[in-house]
């Protein structure tokens, strides 16, 4: 009898374990900013391998123009960030799957990826795609990769253009450093990627006899992500990127992490201080 | 074709199901390459494996110490790591020790520029028939020791060498023995070769990959993913059966 009834327990702990979840998650899709209050922390998806955007400081932790931006809206929702690292490949499947609540990942904002996710409204970024290559290479226009191996990142959209337009084999690796290795080691002769991390990465004594060659394409803007059907949590962060660029943070940390103005990021900062230049700000 | 194609893009459509493999000629011919080179690497692999497992068995059987030393000392450092470090390892750790200068040719100039001798292709199929290779002198090692002394000792009196007890006597009788063992493994190192994209084999995970991260079909292209290696399995583990129906030993278990 005792047996039967600690059996009729456990059956009844297990269902309840089955359907609490679920309850948990008509919830949260019923709005994800009550639940990052409730939770008290902020999941973020930031890249953990592209300085000067995300990276790894000496002590592991991740740091970056990203993380800065996420920490902001951390403080604005008065919650702790979490930041999560993801990658090109996986980025938009953690947002889908609610393993992260917002990401701010260095993604290119494009039509098929807004069928997936939201796309916040304004760009917060803007990069185009060049190589990091060997001066002595000579490279100069994108044509010249024809039937040359390329290395690229597992899962970057111009990796099909390169091959596709301008005949280049690329050989994909799963991560930058992974990349940058192959390219040192001679495994291929170029390496496609942003050319905002490729600046940043040229300034190093590494990098010293490598170049930037070729004319920048697809200068696209980068889209800040939240999950399909968040709509508060959407406009929040709409106005979130509104004041980074009427602020001018984002001029800001570029200029604290080392890298250029973008002209994308000036752009939008004149845009929006030009709507009403009486006001001093 | 056209027809086809036209039907998987309406397909699309209708149901959300985006097969890009079938409608879309670049696609298609990238995936194609990956199953190729999937079916490429994992046939090279089961070659050279069985082949190391072979010499491997023979070896552990040696007269000599350092030989016998030899061998464990393989199987221990292959067999007690994983293989996606060991693959690394290979690439990244051993490649830059191997280079040749090639003069390369950019557009109209050349520049002479040192290259890996050795593709990642090349470092897939070495790092993953040593890996499965190490299993495979076990599993030998237990068929060996399986055939009964006194066969041994026979073909001992009939003034067979070392070489020739191994090669007519033990190793068939053995073989026969652990077909089911070495089955096993078999079809481990086929599932084992999706580690070599990690170090940019173009073979089926690698290019799905990336064809599910332009066309945002995920879902998609795990199943067809799944049901490709279910596939390639299945025709894998048919033919083994067969063989071992084949090389039974009559009177011997089964």
């Amino acid at each position: 009898m005792r047996s039967l009834l600690a059996g009729t327990a456990a059956v009844a702990l297990t269902a309840a374990g089955f359907v609490a979840p679920l309850l948990a998650s008509a919830e949260a899709q019923a709005d994800i900013m009550d639940e990052i209050q409730e939770r008290g922390v902020i999941r973020v998806g930031v890249k953990a391998d592209y300085p000067p955007y995300g990276f790894l400081d000496e002590d592991g932790n991740i740091v970056g123009i990203e993380p800065e931006l996420a920490q902001d809206v951390a403080d604005v929702l008065g919650v702790e960030l979490e930041l999560i690292p993801v990658v090109s490949s996986n980025r938009m499947q953690f947002l889908e799957q609610g393993r992260i609540d917002l990401m701010i990942a260095t993604m290119t904002d494009r039509m098929d990826r807004r069928e997936v996710v939201y796309a916040v409204e304004p760009n917060y970024y803007s990069s185009g795609t060049n190589v990091l290559a060997p001066a002595e290479a000579g490279l100069t226009e994108w044509e010249a990769l024809d039937g040359l191996p390329v290395c690229g990142i597992q899962g970057a959209f111009y990796n099909r253009r390169t091959e596709e337009d301008f005949g280049a084999d690329i050989v994909a690796f799963t991560g930058t450093a992974e990349a940058l290795s192959a390219l040192q080691q001679g495994s291929c002769i170029a390496f496609v990627y942003d050319d905002s991390f490729i600046v940043s990465r040229l300034g190093e004594e590494d990098w010293a006899d490598y170049e930037m060659p070729l004319p920048t394409i697809d200068d696209a803007p980068w889209a800040i992500a939240v999950a399909l059907g968040e709509e508060r949590f959407n406009r929040f962060m709409s106005g979130m990127i509104f004041d980074w660029h009427l602020s001018g943070r984002i001029l800001a940390l570029e200029s604290e992490f080392g890298v250029d103005n973008t002209p994308f990021a000036e752009r939008m900062h004149e845009t929006f201080v030009d709507i009403n230049p009486s006001i001093e700000r | 074709m056209e027809a086809i194609e036209a039907w998987f893009l309406a397909f699309y459509r209708d149901t959300g199901i985006n097969l890009t493999i079938i409608y879309d000629g670049f696609d298609r011919a990238r995936f194609l390459e990956g199953v190729g080179n999937t079916v490429l690497l994992s046939m090279v692999c089961l070659v050279c494996s069985v082949l190391i497992g072979i010499v491997g068995a023979w070896m552990q059987g040696s007269p000599r110490a350092w030989v016998r030393w030899l061998a464990q000392v393989y199987v221990q450092f292959f067999r007690n790591t994983p293989p996606l470090v060991q693959l690394y390892f290979f690439f990244f750790g051993l490649g830059p020790l191997f280079v040749i200068t090639v003069e390369q040719q950019v557009g109209q100039m050349t520049f002479a520029r040192e290259m890996p001798l050795l593709t990642s292709f090349h470092w897939a199929v070495i790092s993953l028939s040593l890996f499965a290779g190490a299993f495979n002198v076990e599993i030998f090692r237990s068929g060996i020791e399986a055939v009964p002394r006194a066969t041994v000792e026979a073909a001992d009196a009939l003034g067979m060498s070392r070489l020739q007890i191994y090669g007519n006597v033990v190793l068939p009788l053995a073989f026969r023995i652990c077909l089911p063992a070495l089955n096993n493994n078999l079809v481990n190192l086929v599932k084992t070769t999706t580690l070599a994209y990690a170090i940019a084999v173009p073979e089926l995970l690698y290019q799905s990959n990336q064809i599910w991260s332009d066309s945002v079909n995920v879902p998609e292209m795990m199943v067809v993913l799944l049901f490709l290696y279910v596939g390639l399995v299945g025709v894998l583990v048919t033919g083994m059966q067969r063989w071992e129906r084949a090389m039974r030993l009559p009177g011997f278990g089964q």
